[in-house]
């Protein structure tokens, strides 16, 4: 009797064995590639967040490390459509705040979130909007896209007052901005987040540029609302993270 | 004479240009075991989607058809199923990897596809049916075949899509071979307004059923031509 229960059971031992064995094996060599590939990933990533970031500022209006001084804001997210907060890249020439860097949502696209980076100067005009997601619909709400059409570089130098308020919409409301044949849905939502956006800028501005310091740390302490980038994985928006300046 | 060999003992126990037959044509994973069409059809907008996809579904099948077949003899049928996936799943995970760090555009692109290719059924098929009875070298060739199979396929439906969506071929060709390759596109038609229907996913279905239509068709022209061919008494010796 005993015999035969071991028998029955000596087999399902030695898969289980071996079940375990391939899978420690993998997991191994994946940690092992992981951590092989992860500088070069790291700086990968690293280097998509500049590109972006230097799509919507020119390198030549700030002296400062974008990435550095990125800060955590917690205040206006109902007017960026973001839920737990933003992530703030801040622009210094010398010192002097010059320009805020945010990823703003509009959340009444076609289909689904449009996520925005846009930069705002400190006289609250547009730098730049580039596009970083969106399912809108290819041929048609996708000329949001720069590779599409250069709709978005119409907003380059727009502020709070330029066009007036109630021309801040689209052509087909009244206001200043194209829609694309066959597609209103998408330019609207994307020209109103921009709106908030800017509305956002101008309520936080003070709290956002603080005078930058003089060394790569993120200045932070006695501002109770703002708090630093220091979970790499709690400040993702959209994948803007940067990974690298987080200490480990 | 010595030197004499019976017919029987030089056949080859692995035929290998069967199995690239069978990858590249008669039994094409792509539109004749009609496996993977998911990604096949989400991600065939332009050719370099395809090949993009194609490549790392190609290596995946490779190196996951070579471990299957080297452990073949060593997991007990019971559990060889788990294992099959475990292995697919940590080479996929693997090449992510590994595309992350190299071809991070692509990869951003080809973004959910990628993690998505474990669950491509024409992997573990090829390691149930294939490498899990059949020795190293053949296995690896299997891969390769079925890989290149799949891959012409996804970019013979890339590469229609494109042309017909945008007038286009081989647009971002940079993603995958770098920067002498902004200049590979090659617009075919100028100032073409774009046909909706062929970029978006009905236009994937599609053209997916007219290239199994054309397979098909040339496959009967095929038959027939031998047919012909072997009942005509003077011309019976087909190769």
């Amino acid at each position: 009797m005993g015999l035969n229960a071991i028998d029955t059971i000596k087999p399902i031992g030695i898969a289980g064995i071996l079940l375990a064995a391939f899978a420690l094996v993998g997991t191994a060599l994946l940690t092992g590639i992981s951590e092989v590939t992860k500088p070069q990933r790291l700086a990968n990533e690293r280097q998509a967040l500049l590109d972006n970031l230097g799509q919507v500022l020119p390198a030549n209006a700030y002296t400062n490390d974008l990435l550095d001084q990125a800060m955590r804001f917690d205040q206006g997210l109902a007017l960026l459509n973001q839920d737990d907060h933003a992530t703030i890249y801040r622009a210094y020439f010398q010192d002097q705040p010059v320009a805020a860097v945010f990823t703003t949502v509009a959340p009444d696209g076609y289909s689904g979130d449009i996520t925005l980076l846009m930069g705002v100067y400190d006289n609250g005009q547009i730098s730049a909007v580039r596009v970083l997601q969106h399912n809108e619909t290819p041929g048609l709400g996708d000329k949001i896209e720069l590779a599409k059409s250069d709709w978005i570089t119409q907003f380059n130098g727009r502020s709070l007052t330029d066009p007036a308020p109630n021309q801040w919409t689209v052509t087909k409301d009244g206001g200043q901005f194209d829609t694309f044949t066959g597609a209103t849905i998408t330019p609207r939502a994307v020209v109103r987040a921009i709106y908030r956006g800017l509305q956002f800028f101008d309520q936080y501005q003070t709290a956002m540029l603080q005078p930058a310091a003089t060394n790569a740390v993120p200045l932070l302490e006695g501002t109770p609302d703002i708090t630093p980038l220091l979970d790499p994985t709690d400040a993702v928006i959209n994948d803007l993270i940067p990974t690298n300046d987080v200490p480990e | 004479m010595s030197t004499e060999q019976t017919p029987e003992r030089v056949i080859p126990v692995v035929d290998y240009s069967k199995i690239t037959r069978d990858g590249l044509w008669t039994n094409n994973p792509g539109i004749v075991q009609l496996l993977g069409l998911c990604p096949l059809l989400a991600v065939t907008g332009t050719v370099i989607n395809g090949l993009g996809l194609g490549l790392a579904t190609t290596m995946t099948l490779i190196a996951s058809n070579v471990i299957v077949s080297m452990i073949r003899n060593v997991v007990r049928s019971e559990i060889r199923i788990p294992v099959f996936v475990l292995i697919i799943a940590s080479v996929v995970t693997a090449i992510g990897l590994v595309m992350e760090a190299f071809f991070y555009e692509l990869h951003t692109i080809l973004g959910i596809f990628i993690p998505l290719i474990v669950t491509n059924c024409a992997i573990i098929g090829r390691a149930e049916a294939f490498a899990s009875k059949n020795p190293v070298q053949a296995s690896a060739m299997d891969g390769l075949m079925m890989g290149v199979g799949f891959t012409l396929v996804l970019m013979v439906l890339g590469g229609l899509r494109e042309l017909l969506g945008q007038g286009t071929l081989f647009a971002n060709a940079d993603l995958m071979f770098g920067d002498m390759a902004r200049h590979w596109t090659l617009t075919l038609i100028n100032d073409y307004r774009g046909f909706l229907l062929a970029v978006l996913p009905p236009g994937a279905f599609i053209g997916m059923g007219l290239l199994i239509a054309l397979k098909n068709a040339i496959d009967k022209r095929q038959a027939t031509r031998v047919r012909l061919t072997t009942n005509d008494p003077a011309t019976a010796i087909v190769p």
